[in-house]
């Protein structure tokens, strides 16, 4: 039943997506300024009717209707309910429905939102944007439908992948999703202003809210993956350079620049070509992502299992996406002399995007480095962390300072007269770094500058933040993101360069001391739980600096059918450190093999994400009061 | 001049990335294992899953015939294959070691705990470091070699029926 009513859903959707194009075509003819009722009506009638539609799959997961074979897949009746309904995103099929929600919702509140822009210009992005709400939903509908029947209905689900259940895992499809496919609406918006000639500054401020919108939520989105990997995949570590993190940062970088070029655009009327091109590339790079991720091509932990159809349709929609709005790129473009002085605001915002250019394609060229080389030369190659740590790293110390110098430039023609302050800064933020080596211990040059440039930028925003006091001018939002940025750089250099991991074997009533650390193996408990008997080992991590203690209680569970080991690890989060202890039995002997991690600062680095795209949401509360 | 240059160079950089990804795409699902065949394998360390110990060559000679098998327990396919994975268990002309890919620990032992432990033995690869050494490309994949170390097959993808029973023809050979 509930299979046909979802089907049902999906061709009107079509159908309506369709009806909005004839319409919106036919609006174009006639003269009025006005854009009819009908086609308000058909709008607001796609979303709801697209939400229903998922609503239809959620209830599907929720009384857990098997006979739907994507429910049968991924669900399993004794699951927690929470699960049952994120579930519903948690798979190929269910998230491609969230993408087509996204498309369909973004483009309703487009034309609702941006009602003081000319009549034409709206009706373009309409038409664009409902071009691709059609292709999605075809590909869903033949390709990857979540509504296909199994017959017969199985009496049992195989069950979510354990490793998913989790609640940033959760939260985190949907955030990421409104970030990238988000991204749709100014693609859109790109093309219908090539092609109506709705340029320059009205433009930028038609699109600006939206970049910010989906720029926050792809921040928010990209943290929750972030700590998904570090608690559950639990190697200690948070960022893998995996390619599907990688997908997910593409777009991020785009959209960072263009949010600094859309600032040029609306204030000083330059850069119209190339924040177009940025509009383009932003959805471009989310496309790719998505077709790298689900056509398996690349291998990843978010791939799921392989289907070379869906790969290439993906691939053909792409190509004509790219191919049309290279086209029609070219075929309005027209070159402008832009005198910009070296020496002002618009070049700095010009040198940010230069650097998010320049890290896009290292990203991009590490992520496809590898099919590039099998397809030409047969040779197979894995590009990991070393190539972006060498090429990304040392340029963000130069990145960081402008991007300390760069709010302070004033527009056209700029003047460094605080040339004292800067350099008083400077020393701060050496004298600073050396206190640091001088407390606790010492590390690399390149961690030297590093850490030097990050405290720059926090000082130097601070400064700017004390003026912006003195003038009254409350706008915080740009030093809010900026600051926290550079708080990000300095603790994940500081985390890198403290974090201690030991490996060691220890029995009940030994302690192991090393640096400044004595770990006491207390106790070992047997406990009975309902279908496993669990081994906990009480241990007592002592501070030997300031003697801090804490108690971490790793476990070994024990299943007895089939009987199986598996390992728990104890993680304790605090306010400076986290401690992190696994243990497991060795054979034949009273000792367990202990292994040890001390990740400093690891809360501060998703405090300082979650500050960053704050940013972009204070910026966007303070835009929502102006009518554009 | 400039302009039409730089058009150019666009249509034909977008082309080509599009069609390096249009031959990837039908590599990956015509992709060919024959030349490995007959290939010796070599240098092989492997860490254990739970004990502190590697697997080296002479682990893979104990019997006449290994199945080097690749799994996850995030991997979906990996439970198509689970069932033809078992009855092999019983062939004792085989020996079949687990390689758990890119996995958390507790993760894998649910897994098998679920599903059933048909490996004689298990290691690990928590990085997928080892496994680029086999040339594993995708999970799951399973390698086929016999008592000199050469490989008789590879299986991209999940063990179906026919990869089953060509196993088991291999086997009565002997």
């Amino acid at each position: 039943m509930l299979s046909n009513v979802g089907n049902l859903l999906l061709s009107l959707n079509i159908l309506i997506g369709i009806s909005i194009i004839f319409f919106s075509i036919k609006s174009l003819e006639d003269r009025t300024d006005l854009i009819g009722k009908n086609i308000y009506n058909l709008c607001l009638f796609q979303s709801t009717s697209i939400i229903t539609c998922f609503f239809t799959l959620i209830a599907a997961f929720i009384i857990s209707d098997f006979s739907l074979i994507t429910v049968y897949q991924n669900s399993h009746s004794l699951k927690p309910i929470f699960y049952k309904i994120s579930g519903t995103w948690g798979n190929h099929e269910g998230s491609l429905l969230l993408w087509a929600i996204i498309l369909t919702i973004f483009s309703y509140l487009f034309l609702l939102i941006n009602n003081k822009h000319p009549k034409r210009y709206r009706i373009y992005t309409l038409i664009i944007q409902n071009i691709l709400i059609i292709g999605f939903l075809i590909f869903l509908l033949f390709n990857s439908n979540p509504f296909s029947l199994i017959l017969p209905a199985p009496k049992e689900g195989l069950g979510l992948n354990p490793i998913l259940q989790d609640p940033a895992l959760a939260i985190h499809p949907p955030l990421l999703y409104i970030g990238f496919v988000g991204s749709s609406i100014y693609f859109s918006a790109a093309i219908a202003s090539l092609l109506t000639d709705y340029s320059d500054k009205q433009f930028a401020q038609s699109i600006k809210n939206w970049v910010l919108l989906s720029w926050s939520f792809q921040t928010i989105g990209i943290l929750t993956g972030s700590i998904w990997a570090y608690y559950e995949l639990g190697w200690g570590g948070f960022w893998f350079w995996d390619p599907v993190e990688n997908a997910s940062l593409l777009p991020w970088f785009a959209m960072t620049a263009l949010i600094h070029s859309l600032i040029v655009l609306e204030k000083r009327n330059l850069l119209y070509f190339w924040v177009i091109i940025l509009c383009l590339l932003t959805f471009i790079l989310s496309v790719t992502g998505t077709f790298l991720v689900r056509s398996g091509i690349l291998n990843s932990v978010h791939t799921f299992a392989n289907d070379p159809t869906r790969g290439a349709y993906i691939l053909i929609f792409l190509s004509l996406m790219i191919l049309a709005s290279v086209f029609i790129f070219f075929k309005k473009f027209r070159s402008k002399n832009y005198n910009v002085n070296s020496n002002s605001k618009e070049t700095f915002i010009l040198i940010n995007n230069w650097f998010m250019i320049f890290y896009l394609i290292t990203v991009l060229l590490g992520t496809v480095y590898p099919i590039f080389t099998e397809v030409l030369s047969d040779n197979k190659v894995s590009v990991g962390p070393p190539f972006y740590n060498t090429v990304i790293i040392p340029i963000l110390v130069l990145f960081l300072y402008f991007m300390s110098l760069g709010p302070q430039a004033r527009w056209i023609k700029n003047q460094f007269n605080n040339l004292k302050s800067i350099v008083i800064i400077l020393f701060g933020s050496i004298l600073m770094n050396f206190v640091i080596v001088y407390l606790f211990e010492s590390y690399s040059v390149l961690s030297n500058f590093i850490i030097i440039s990050s405290i720059f930028l926090i000082f130097s925003s601070i400064k700017d933040t004390i003026k912006l006091f003195k003038n009254k001018d409350f706008n915080f939002s740009r030093i809010v993101s900026h600051t926290a940025f550079g708080f990000l750089v300095l603790f994940i250099g500081l985390n890198y360069n403290f974090s201690l991991e030991k490996d060691f074997n220890l029995k009940v009533g030994e302690t192991k001391k090393f640096d400044n650390y004595s770990i006491k193996f207390k106790d070992l408990n047997l406990k009975v739980f309902k279908n496993y008997k669990a081994v906990i080992g009480e241990f007592k991590i002592l501070n030997l600096r300031n003697n801090s203690e804490q108690s971490l209680t790793p476990e070994i569970r024990i299943y007895e059918n089939p009987s199986t080991l598996t390992y728990e690890a104890s993680i304790r989060t605090g306010l400076l450190k986290d401690y992190y202890i696994t243990m497991s039995n060795i054979d034949r002997s009273d000792y367990y093999n202990i292994k040890f991690q001390k990740k400093p600062f690891m809360l501060w680095i998703w405090i300082s994400v979650i500050i960053i795209s704050l940013g972009g949401f204070l910026r966007l509360f303070k835009n929502g009061n102006k009518n554009y | 001049m400039g302009i039409k240059i730089i058009k150019l160079l666009t249509f034909v950089i977008v082309l080509f990335i599009i069609s390096v990804f249009f031959i990837s795409l039908n590599k990956s699902s015509f992709y060919n294992t024959k030349v490995l065949e007959g290939q010796k394998i070599s240098g092989i360390n492997l860490n254990h899953f739970s004990e502190d110990r590697t697997i080296i060559e002479k682990d893979l000679k104990k019997n006449n015939f290994t199945l080097i098998n690749f799994w996850a327990s995030w991997c979906g396919p990996c439970r198509l294959e689970h069932p033809f994975l078992l009855k092999l268990k019983s062939e004792k002309k085989l020996n079949i070691i687990g390689v758990n890919f890119k996995d958390k620990k507790s993760n894998a032992i649910n897994f098998l705990k679920e599903l059933g432990n048909p490996y004689n033995e298990l290691a690990k690869d928590e990085f997928g470091r080892q496994s680029i050494n086999f040339g594993i490309y995708g999970i799951p994949e399973s390698i086929l070699i016999n008592k000199d170390l050469v490989i008789l097959k590879k299986f991209i993808g999940p063990i179906s029926k026919k990869d089953y029973n060509f196993i088991k023809n291999v086997i009565k050979k002997k």
